[in-house]
């Protein structure tokens, strides 16, 4: 069974509300840390070792400890509800059921950091969950948790909820907070980092909706407890949202010594792959990571058993692992065709693509037509190699991410499957989708 | 378009009641940094309006907000959910990408496009539907769906898009 922090009160009915959400705990957290110094608390952070939940894994408390603290200068915890990452929904959960676990998180984490003003940047499609989020704010404050001077303390602060406009790029931080100010998701240079120049020039934080909900939890039990729930460098517990051919797809909350065949075939997880079908690959954490086939996803190629960690799944670096990224677990069949669901990500990516950098702006346009033109059976070997010389193009040669996040579904999609691109080339139908990966292994 | 705004002759004016929600939502940022509200001042202008974006509206809210029309042009045609041109009552804005083709969201688009007789992007004749693809919409674990306004409808199938479109047709079904 395993151990539950942020999800542990999820079925208790009214947990949406201040008064369920309080009865079962909530807000204990604050008071506790409204009595210590943000010192303090950011001790507790840097013990725990929690790790940014949003996909890039980087320490919350070091993060934290980076933030300029100038006189005189306000400083603004941004929280990234940015949630577009094929894949991933779990921040969604979070949000929809048990948005005050997010508003407590905020408040000790302002708290820490100094901060008055907090915004959550959440992107526009989930239209619905703003108002959730702005009744649990008013809740809170109703309670003498938010507004000025919280439970006599003298600390004031306000949390206010901005919805974007569609666009997967602003879930990058520097993009995030051009489009919080009003202006187009343009990632900026860095440095500066936002810890100096952030929010209007101002320090600022931005952490996913995850990392800040988990705040709590590390105030309750400590720090160091926090760090004993883990393996190695990952601490705590993790919210996965599996999705793909499950039966039981969904958000879990997985220790990190939970092996990858459990959380696939247990009934306690997503309880197998529907019909009986086989495994035929996994991306782990959210569409931009690589994907890998069965054999190298439940073993290492060293034989060890895969764990749902940041580690072991990383174990042998993209030639043979991947990464837990958002934990975005999407799982595909025997009869899933790798060529168009590596399309489907590469239109995505080109779509979304703010057009800023050159290699990212024009190479995700050339890696959706290359893959259109091969998974409609228009293609030749040539283009394969293509694919691969654009994908190495884009990689490392943006100014965010995004030109990696385009570039590695298809590089690890050639690594591993590059018999069923061939296969495409020599046949105009796709043989996966209408005959099943048993029957390719056999022609 | 609400009751109680303006939209003729170029002249662009917000009802009361939107005009109150400009300025809550102007004070929720420092002074001078008024253009933060753009993003949620242009969902408001196309909820008033239609449901899309037009040049007077555009330079109305960049009027409100104090910045230069170009300001207000870049953002919205920057961002998939402001419309730049007319479309239906009901926008059906289905999800095409990894988990929700891997779920039969091809299926799903194909059906709706022979059901309205309509392709990707147009707008059926009766300007009730316009079909959207798009691009994830975090619903990955109850694949295929399709957002309507303000709402997710999830684990799609072709009964339930019949069920849907004739609540739509009924005009029962929410979408703010």
């Amino acid at each position: 069974m395993s151990n539950k922090l942020l999800l542990k009160n999820s079925k208790v009915e009214g947990i949406k509300t201040f008064e369920v959400y309080r009865k079962h705990g909530g807000y204990v957290s604050a008071e506790k840390a409204l009595k210590m110094s943000p010192d303090e608390i950011l001790e507790e952070v840097k013990t725990s070792g929690l790790r940014g939940r949003g996909g890039a894994g980087f320490p919350t408390g070091m993060k934290w400890s980076f933030l300029a603290k100038p006189e005189g200068i306000p400083r603004y915890l941004v929280v990234n509800a940015d949630e577009s990452e094929p894949g991933t929904f779990k921040d969604r959960y979070l949000m929809e059921y048990i948005p005050h676990i997010l508003i407590e998180g905020i408040l000790i984490s302002s708290y820490c950091l100094g901060a008055n003003t907090s915004y959550i940047y959440i992107r526009g499609e989930y239209s619905w969950i703003p108002d959730i989020l702005e009744k649990a704010i008013e809740e809170a404050k109703a309670n003498g948790f938010l507004g000025k001077n919280i439970k006599n303390t003298g600390y004031d602060l306000e949390i206010y909820v901005q919805r974007g406009a569609g666009a997967y790029v602003c879930g990058e931080e520097t993009a995030l907070l051009e489009s919080l100010e009003g202006k187009r998701g343009n990632p900026r240079l860095k440095p500066p980092f936002p810890a100096v120049k952030g929010l209007y020039q101002c320090p600022t934080v931005v952490n996913n909706v995850e990392t800040v909900a988990s705040i709590p939890s590390i105030i309750e039990i400590t720090g160091a407890e926090y760090a004993k729930l883990g393996v190695g460098r990952s601490t705590g517990t993790k919210l996965i949202s599996a999705c793909g051919n499950l039966n039981k797809p969904g958000v879990y909350e997985i220790d990190f010594n939970l092996s990858v065949e459990e959380f696939i075939y247990s009934e306690e997880y997503c309880g197998g792959i529907p019909n009986g079908k086989k495994l035929k690959a996994c991306i782990p954490g959210g569409s931009s990571v690589p994907i890998v086939p069965a054999r190298l996803l439940l073993k290492t190629a060293e034989g060890e058993p895969r764990l749902m960690n940041y580690e072991s799944l990383s174990v042998g670096g993209f030639e043979t692992g991947t990464m837990l990224g958002s934990g975005g677990f999407i799982v595909l069949d025997e009869d899933q065709c790798v060529v168009r669901h590596t399309m489907t990500l590469a239109r995505f990516y080109n779509h979304e693509s703010c057009g800023q950098c050159t290699p990212c702006r024009e190479g995700t346009g050339w890696l959706y037509k290359i893959l259109k033109k091969i998974e409609e059976g228009r293609g030749t070997y040539e283009d394969i190699d293509l694919l691969w010389d654009v994908q190495r193009k884009i990689e490392g040669n943006t100014i965010c991410p995004l030109g990696d996040a385009a570039s590695w579904p298809v590089a690890a999609a050639i690594r591993h499957f590059r018999d069923e691109f061939e296969w495409h080339i020599n046949n105009p139908e796709c043989l996966t989708r209408n005959y099943g990966i048993a029957d390719y292994a056999q022609v | 378009m609400d009751a109680n705004s303006v939209k003729s002759n170029n002249v662009v004016v917000f009802s009361e009641e939107t005009l109150t929600k400009v300025n809550k939502i102007i004070a929720r940022y420092p002074e001078g940094k008024q253009k933060s509200a753009l993003i949620p001042v242009l969902h408001l202008a196309q909820k008033e309006f239609d449901g899309w974006l037009d040049v007077p509206v555009m330079d109305y809210v960049a009027s409100l907000l104090s910045i230069t029309p170009i300001e207000v042009y870049e953002v919205a045609t920057f961002y998939t959910m402001f419309n730049m041109q007319p479309v239906g009552k009901y926008v059906l804005e289905v999800c095409r990408t990894g988990p929700c083709m891997l779920n039969g969201s091809d299926q799903i688009i194909e059906y709706i496009k022979e059901k309205l007789q309509i392709k990707e992007g147009e707008t059926t004749q009766d300007g009730l539907f316009t079909l959207k693809p798009a691009e994830c919409l975090g619903a990955c674990g109850y694949a295929p769906m399709m957002q309507i306004g303000k709402f997710y409808h999830e684990h799609l199938t072709k009964e339930k898009i019949n069920e849907i479109i004739d609540l739509c047709r009924a005009g029962n079904i929410a979408i703010d």
